[in-house]
């Protein structure tokens, strides 16, 4: 199968980074932004930002695949 | 009327919506084999939407996850993590797997294994993993059938009695009509559950606190450790989180239902755009637990945590409403548990009886043998739900952890020229026995991981081992695949 792009994979982790392995840094209960805990207030956050994120991967992986067509 | 009685009929009256609709989807069609399971493959995308968010919205996330922020506290999280990052994970593998599957015709999971590997064993082994998965599964849905009823009836009805009664439901449902009922009476249930957590993520924090921030403000100050990881647990922490947001986010499509309906899609761009999009979906889970944190300082002393959300809203809202959210939810419950039975009953008799006993068998008799194997499912789980006492979250991890063990074949199978079906087979034994022998002996959590993704990473070692010893038969097969 062909790979994706370094930079679509790179892209991909930051969410990953965000929700998954950064816990320790979020996870608390101040500040309250927007009457949520903190932990809270990041994760649905990062629920909205994640389809940002990942419609530049789409963006990249899509031209990605027309050049490789193309070739 | 009393309010057990207003609150019983409106839920019927929902419920009873939802299977009329089935009815007359299907009456018009003849059943046979192709047509009961895959609709014919003849669904557009919204059908094909509508089912798979169907199955994203079950129990597991309108009574389960409020039901862990309320009993567990802050690792309940994992919940709302690991869907959004399940969709960002599926971009890489997903329109992959849905080309092969055009080239090759692949239809179910164990025809990926043996169309990639050419080893029936895996892919029998693939099968039964797949099936084993399912029960917990199916188990949590009847049990929150339970949960339901039991709760709107205000007591009158017991939890057993529910969960018998549902069951039947759920099997006559199946078996009169298959999964084009299941798409359409998603579609009433996908509605009905929007207002339903709307009312009640933003209604019982409104009412009893004067708004989510309020309700929020007063528990930081009364129990500010509950709202932090491992909130209410001793062994539920930052590397358990991460472990287990992990496991689910890349077993998410390894189940077998969700595996298959990537071959519905009308081209790998369409699930380019899923993967986009999806993560949108999980926002409304969010409210979920809005109710379930507001719940801890409503009704502190539950015994079980999985019945707070509805006892409070039986107490907030009035007997109709309550039968809407009950019939709402009761509907949640009853779509994905007629997908997964339905599922696992075809797996078992087209994908693992026929090649490995029966290869003459006709298509009818498939059938046949795969409805009978509905019951036998229904009545398992109804037997297990009602000895059972794990709350809904750890039943659907229970399920992953199994589950999951399928994602090492999968994707080094896409993308590993070295990868060998004897290396996939005894790096996945490996994981599935580990992941048993862990939770079966109460290990889950060991070392502050959780079992199934210390499984998986076995599995992966072990996989990656197995398939530099044994011969690369796969590059071969993989260069004429593609």
């Amino acid at each position: 199968m062909r790979r994706p792009s370094i930079g679509a994979l790179g892209l991909a982790t930051i969410p990953f980074v965000a929700m998954c392995f950064s816990v320790a840094l979020w996870d608390r209960v101040q500040p309250m932004i927007l009457g949520l805990p903190f932990n809270l207030f990041w994760l649905t956050l990062w629920v909205v930002l994640t389809p940002c994120c990942m419609w530049v991967v789409y963006r990249l992986e899509s031209t990605h695949t027309r050049a490789a067509d193309d070739s | 009327m009393t309010a057990a009685a207003i609150a019983l009929t409106v839920m019927v009256a929902i419920v009873a919506i939802g299977p009329a609709i089935g009815f007359l989807a299907g009456s018009r069609r003849r059943m046979d084999l192709e047509q009961w399971t895959v609709g014919g493959r003849g669904f557009g995308t919204v059908l094909v939407f509508l089912l798979m968010a169907g199955e994203v919205y079950t129990t597991f996330a309108f009574l389960g996850l409020s039901g862990w922020a309320y009993s567990r506290g802050g690792p309940a999280l994992y919940g709302l993590a690991y869907l959004s990052l399940a969709y960002v994970a599926s971009f890489f593998f997903l329109p992959q797997l849905w080309e092969l599957g055009r080239k090759h015709g692949i239809q179910t999971q164990p025809d990926f294994f043996n169309t990639v590997y050419r080893n029936p064993y895996l892919a029998g082994f693939v099968c039964v993993v797949g099936i084993l998965a399912f029960v917990p599964y199916i188990q949590l849905q009847l049990a929150g059938i339970g949960i339901i009823v039991s709760v709107a009836s205000f007591g009158h009805i017991g939890r057993v009695a529910a969960m018998s009664v549902g069951t039947i439901l759920l099997v006559a449902f199946v078996f009169a009509n298959g999964v084009r009922a299941v798409a359409w009476v998603s579609v009433v249930k996908d509605f009905l559950m929007l207002i339903a957590a709307i009312a009640i993520g933003v209604g019982i924090p409104l009412a009893y606190f004067g708004g989510i921030g309020a309700a929020f403000t007063a528990l930081a100050r009364a129990r500010p450790e509950h709202l932090v990881m491992p909130g209410a647990t001793t062994n539920l922490g930052h590397s358990w989180y991460i472990s287990t947001v992990l496991l689910t986010s890349l077993g998410f499509y390894m189940w077998p239902h969700a595996f298959g309906a990537t071959f519905t899609a009308r081209s790998a761009d369409t699930l380019r755009r899923n993967a986009v999009l999806l993560p949108i979906y999980s926002l409304t889970l969010a409210l979920m637990f809005f109710a379930g944190f507001a719940v801890v300082l409503i009704l502190p002393h539950l015994r079980n945590g999985d019945l707070g959300l509805l006892t409070v809203a039986s107490r907030t809202f009035p007997p109709w409403f309550l039968g809407v959210t009950g019939g709402a939810g009761a509907l949640t419950a009853m779509v994905p548990a007629a997908i997964l039975l339905l599922t696992a009953a075809t797996l078992f008799a087209k994908n693992l009886y026929r090649p490995l006993f029966a290869p003459a068998m006709s298509d009818d008799r498939v059938a046949r043998l795969a409805r009978a194997m509905v019951v036998v499912l229904g009545a398992t789980s109804l037997g297990l739900a009602i000895h059972g006492a794990s709350t809904l979250v750890s039943l659907l991890l229970t399920g992953y952890a199994m589950v999951t063990q399928c994602f090492p074949g999968v994707v080094l199978g896409l993308y590993w020229k070295r990868v060998t079906g004897t290396g996939v087979l005894i790096g996945m034994m490996a994981g599935v026995l580990i992941a048993v022998v862990l939770m079966s002996t109460h290990l889950d959590p060991i070392v502050g991981l959780n079992a199934g993704f210390v499984a998986l990473c076995i599995n992966f070692a072990v996989t990656i081992a197995g398939s530099l010893a044994t011969r690369a038969s796969t590059a071969a097969v993989l260069a004429e695949l593609i």
